[in-house]
C-alpha cells in the first residue's frame, strides 16, 4: 500500500510518472468497482461508459486548450448548446425528422461555423482588449444562455431524423460511434498541441505571453486561434448532444462546466498555463466515469457521485503536494 | 540612532559548516564584520553566501562545532525571530515587502503583527515611520501604497523597517542590481550614514567597483570555503575578480578598426517622441558597437524601434543596404534581428518552460517539417549543437530553465538568438545577474561572434564593460548621441567622467 501510496504521489513529476500514478488509481478503482458489483465488468457497462463519456471528454478538450494558454472557457456549454440549436434549426428548415443527409452535412457545418465564431470573438477580445478570459468567457456564456432562451422561449427543439440516432447510439465492430469520434478528435488534440508550432505557441503564450512575443512568437494569434479551436469543439460536442439526446435544449449538460475543469486539474494541467498534456487528462476522464458509473451501480445516488468527484479531486491535490511523500518516507523509515 | 556598541565586533562566525544533501555549501568558514563597518561580502553565484547569511538569521542551522557571536555573545540555535530581535535584518533582493500596502504600513509591519490583539495605532505608526526615515534623510508620501514607487525608494522603505526593529546588523543582498547610477549612488550615501551611527552593514554585490568603493573590508567565499579577508584600500577590480573566480580574468582594450567591412545598419536622424530624438549611427559587419549612457538615456527605447516593438516618429533606418521599417518584433527577427532583452526574468526567457523549448522558440518555422509538424530529431539536434557550442552546462534539456544560474540563462538566450542566424546582435545589459566568472565567458563568446563577422550592438551602463569589449563607443544622453569614443583613446575614468557629469 505505502509503495502505491508513493507512486501515486509522485503523478506530478514527469509525463510517464503522471500517467502511471493515474493509471494505478484507475486499476484500485476498477479492481475494487468489480469486486463490490459483478456486473461492473461487463459489455453493457463499460459500453454504457463508452457512450456516456465521450461527450464530457470533448467538452474538457475544449477547457484543456484555452487553460493550457492561460485561460479558461467558461462558456463552452453554451456555446454547444447555441451550435446544437444551429443544426436543429437547420434540420428543421428542410422537414425535422425528413430532412435528407444534405441537411444534416450543412447544419453541422453551420454549427462548426457559429461554434468557430463564438471562440474567435473570445479568443480576439482576450487577446487585442487584454481583458481577462474568466471575464470575456463568463460574458460570452451569459450572451449565448440568453441567446439561446430567447430564440427558443426555454423550450426544446426535437424530432431529428433516424440516421442521426447512428451517431449518438451507433456501434462500429462493438466500439461505440462517440467514442470513436472522440478518440480521433483526442489524439489530433494531442497532435496539435506537442507536436505543432501552434501547440507550441499555445504553451509558450500561456507561460508569459510578453516573453513568447519577445520572441518572436504571434501570441495574439495564437489565443484567437486556440479560443477559435475551442469553441469548433464545442460545437461538436453540441452536435452529439443533438443525435445522443434527440433534441437541444438551452441548458443542456450545464452541470457539466466545472467538472470539465475538474478533469483537466484531475490530470495535471497547470492552473495558471503553460504546462499539461492530453493523455492524463484522458484517464482522469476515464476515472471520474468510473467513479460514477462504478457508484451507480452499487446503487448509490447520481449525487453521491458528484460529491465523490470533488473528495477525489482533493484528494489528488493532497498526493501531489510533496509533503504526503515526505510523510510516507517517514513513516517507511526512509527518514532520517 | 541607536548608540554605537560597546562590542568590538557585530557578529564572529568560527568554523562554521553546512551541508545540504551531498554538497557542502559552507566548509569552515569564519567570518567577522565589526560594529559600524560596512563590510562586503564577495563570491560568485553558488558560493555560500547565501547559505552564510541564512546560518546568521537562523533559518538554516549550522553543523555542530561551528561558533557564532551577536554582539559578544554566543548564540546557539537562534530562530528568524530571535535574530531579529537581537538586532539583525537582511534586506534580500526581492525585498518582501507588501505591495499593495502603504509606505507607513510596511515600514512599521513587524509592530502590526504581535502575538497581543490590539487596534492599529495609524497615527503613532505614520509617526514613527516618518521618523526613521528623516533618520535616513528621506521623505516619502507615508500613505502611498508601495506599488507605486520605484524600486530605489522601496530599497529605502526596506533599510526603514530594519531600522524600525532597531537593527545593529544589516545584511543586503544585491541592493543596487536594478538601480540606475545616481540612485546607487543615494543608496550607497545611506548606507555610509546607517555606518556612521554605527549600523554594520554587509553588503553582498555582483558590480565590484560598487564594492570597492563602500566597503572597508571584503571576506571573499569560493566554493564554500573562505579564501581570505582584504582591506579594499589597495584593491583593484581585477584582483577581487581573480580572487572571487579562482582565475585570472583580463581587462584590456580590444578595440580594432574595420575600414573594409560592409555597413550592416544604419540609423538616420531616428527620433521618438519623449524618448529620443535625431538619432544617427551604422554598425558594421563584425563590429562590436559599445552604446551607453545613464539608465533613462533612451537606449533601450531605441533598441526597441530598432526591433519592431514600436515605430520612429521620423527618421530612417536601413539594413545591409535596404530600406528597413519593421511593423513587429516578427519583422526585425525575419530580416535578421535579434535582441538579448535586459530583463532576462520576465521578457528574456520563459522561466517555467524547458531549456530545449527556450532555445527553439524562435526557430520553430524552420524545425517545422512538410507535414506540419515539428520534427522532435532536428529540434533536439539544434539544442544539443548550442548547449555544447556555447558551453552551457545542464542537466538535461527537458529541465525547466530556472534551474540554470544566471550566466547559463544567458547563454540560452544567446543560443536561441543564435540560431535565427542573425546579421545584427543586439545586446541590452546583457550581464544583469550574472556573476564575475560568466560574465568572462559571455563575453568570450560575443568576441568569437564578432570576429565570424556578426555586427554586435551592445548597450550597457557598466563602463568598464563597453570599455573592454567594443571597437567603438556611443554615449547617449538625455534620448541624444553626445559623442562617440574609440577605446584606444580613452580611459574608464574619463568616460565615467562624461557620462556620469
Amino acid at each position: 500500500m505505502t509503495a502505491l501510496l508513493s507512486r501515486m504521489s509522485r503523478i506530478k513529476t514527469g509525463p510517464h510518472g503522471e500517467n502511471l500514478g493515474l493509471l494505478a488509481m484507475l486499476g484500485l478503482l476498477v479492481l475494487l468497482f468489480s469486486l463490490a458489483s459483478p456486473r461492473f465488468l461487463t459489455g453493457a457497462n463499460l459500453g454504457s461508459m463508452g457512450f456516456q463519456m465521450p461527450l464530457l471528454g470533448l467538452l474538457t478538450l475544449a477547457m484543456l486548450a484555452p487553460i493550457l494558454s492561460g485561460g479558461l472557457n467558461l462558456a463552452i456549454v453554451f456555446t454547444a448548446n447555441i451550435c446544437g440549436l444551429t443544426l436543429a434549426w437547420t434540420i428543421m428548415q428542410f422537414g425535422g425528422a425528413e430532412a435528407g443527409i444534405g441537411a444534416f452535412i450543412l447544419g453541422c457545418a453551420l454549427a462548426l461555423l457559429v461554434g468557430a465564431l463564438a471562440g474567435a470573438a473570445m479568443g480576439a477580445v482576450v487577446a487585442y482588449v487584454g481583458a481577462h478570459p474568466i471575464l470575456v468567457s463568463l460574458a460570452m456564456m451569459i450572451f449565448l444562455r440568453g441567446l439561446g432562451e430567447f430564440l427558443t422561449r426555454g423550450g426544446d427543439i426535437s424530432g431529428f431524423p433516424d440516421y442521426m440516432r447512428v451517431l449518438g447510439h451507433g456501434s462500429l465492430i462493438g466500439i461505440p460511434v462517440p467514442l470513436i469520434l472522440f478518440g480521433l478528435i483526442a489524439l489530433g488534440w494531442h497532435v496539435l498541441l506537442r507536436r505543432t508550432p501552434h501547440g507550441f505557441s499555445v504553451y509558450m503564450t500561456g507561460s508569459n505571453m510578453r516573453a513568447a512575443e519577445y520572441a518572436g512568437l504571434n501570441a495574439k494569434r495564437t489565443l484567437v486561434l486556440i479560443y477559435m479551436l475551442s469553441g469548433v469543439l464545442c460545437a461538436i460536442a453540441g452536435i452529439l448532444m443533438a443525435a445522443r439526446f434527440n433534441s437541444v435544449r438551452v441548458g443542456h449538460g450545464e452541470a457539466m462546466l466545472l467538472i470539465t475543469v475538474l478533469a483537466c486539474f484531475l490530470g495535471g494541467i497547470d492552473p495558471f498555463g503553460g504546462h499539461g498534456r492530453v493523455a492524463p487528462v484522458i484517464i482522469a476522464l476515464v476515472i471520474l466515469q468510473v467513479l460514477s458509473s462504478g457508484l451507480n451501480l452499487i446503487g448509490a445516488n447520481q449525487h453521491l457521485a458528484t460529491a465523490v468527484w470533488g473528495l477525489f479531486l482533493i484528494a489528488v491535490m493532497v498526493l501531489r503536494s510533496g509533503r504526503l511523500r515526505r510523510l510516507i518516507d517517514v513513516f517507511s523509515g526512509k527518514d532520517k | 540612532m541607536t548608540p554605537a556598541p560597546a562590542e568590538q565586533f557585530a557578529l564572529r562566525l568560527h568554523k562554521v559548516s553546512k551541508a545540504f544533501g551531498g554538497v557542502q555549501a559552507l566548509n569552515q568558514v569564519d567570518f567577522e564584520v565589526r560594529a559600524g563597518e560596512v563590510h562586503c561580502l564577495a563570491g560568485e553565484n553558488g558560493c555560500g553566501k547565501s547559505t552564510l547569511i541564512k546560518v546568521v538569521t537562523g533559518v538554516h542551522q549550522p553543523e555542530q562545532a561551528g561558533l557564532i557571536e551577536l554582539f559578544g555573545e554566543a548564540v546557539d540555535r537562534i530562530t528568524p525571530v530571535q535574530a531579529r530581535q537581537r538586532g539583525v535584518s537582511v534586506i534580500w533582493q526581492d525585498l518582501a515587502l507588501f505591495p499593495h500596502m502603504s509606505v507607513a504600513e510596511n515600514i512599521a509591519f513587524d509592530d502590526l503583527v504581535g502575538l497581543r490583539p490590539q487596534s492599529v495605532r495609524y497615527r503613532e505608526m505614520v509617526e514613527r515611520s516618518g521618523e526613521v526615515l528623516s533618520r535616513l534623510g528621506v521623505t516619502m508620501d507615508l500613505a502611498a501604497p508601495l506599488n507605486d514607487l520605484p524600486i530605489a525608494q522601496r530599497q529605502v522603505v526596506a533599510i526603514a523597517r530594519a531600522l524600525m526593529n532597531d537593527a545593529r546588523l544589516i545584511f543586503m543582498d544585491e541592493p543596487t542590481a536594478s538601480l540606475t547610477q545616481s540612485e546607487t549612488d543615494r543608496l550607497l550615501d545611506i548606507v555610509r550614514k546607517l555606518s556612521a551611527a554605527g549600523v554594520a552593514i554587509v553588503f553582498v554585490s555582483h558590480r565590484l567597483a560598487e564594492v570597492l568603493d563602500i566597503a572597508e573590508r571584503v571576506t571573499v567565499v569560493r566554493d564554500g570555503n573562505l579564501v581570505g579577508v582584504y582591506p579594499t584600500e589597495g584593491m583593484t577590480q581585477a584582483r577581487l575578480g581573480e580572487l572571487m573566480t579562482g582565475h585570472l580574468i583580463e581587462h584590456e582594450v580590444v578595440a580594432r578598426d574595420l575600414p573594409d567591412a560592409d555597413v550592416v545598419f544604419e540609423a538616420k536622424g531616428l527620433s521618438r517622441q519623449g524618448e529620443f530624438a535625431d538619432v544617427s549611427f551604422d554598425i558594421r559587419a563584425g563590429e562590436v558597437l559599445g552604446l551607453t549612457g545613464l539608465i533613462g538615456a533612451g537606449r533601450t527605447e531605441l533598441a526597441h524601434v530598432m526591433m519592431g516593438l514600436r515605430p520612429a516618429d521620423t527618421g530612417e533606418m536601413r539594413l545591409e543596404g535596404a530600406s528597413y521599417r519593421p511593423g513587429s518584433i516578427r519583422d526585425a527577427i525575419k530580416r535578421g534581428l535579434a535582441y538579448v532583452s535586459e530583463d532576462r526574468l520576465s521578457l528574456g526567457l520563459l522561466q517555467k518552460q524547458s531549456i530545449a523549448d527556450n532555445t527553439v522558440i524562435s526557430i520553430l518555422q524552420k524545425l517545422t517539417t512538410a507535414t506540419g509538424l515539428i520534427s522532435d530529431r532536428d529540434k533536439a539536434a539544434t539544442v544539443n549543437h548550442w548547449i555544447r557550442e556555447l558551453g552551457v552546462k545542464i542537466g538535461s534539456p527537458e529541465d525547466a530553465i530556472s534551474t540554470l544560474s544566471g550566466g547559463n540563462q544567458q547563454k540560452v538566450v544567446l543560443a536561441k538568438w543564435l540560431a535565427t542566424e542573425p546579421r545584427l546582435l543586439i545586446l541590452d545589459s546583457p550581464t544583469v545577474g550574472v556573476d564575475v566568472g560568466a560574465r568572462a565567458g559571455i563575453f568570450r563568446i560575443v568576441r568569437t561572434l564578432a570576429e565570424e563577422g556578426l555586427a554586435i550592438l551592445l548597450i550597457s551602463d557598466e563602463v568598464t564593460e563597453v570599455m573592454y569589449h567594443s571597437d567603438r563607443i556611443l554615449h547617449m544622453a538625455d534620448g541624444r548621441i553626445r559623442q562617440t569614443y574609440d577605446p584606444r583613446d580613452i580611459t574608464v575614468p574619463q568616460l565615467e567622467e562624461r557620462i556620469y557629469a
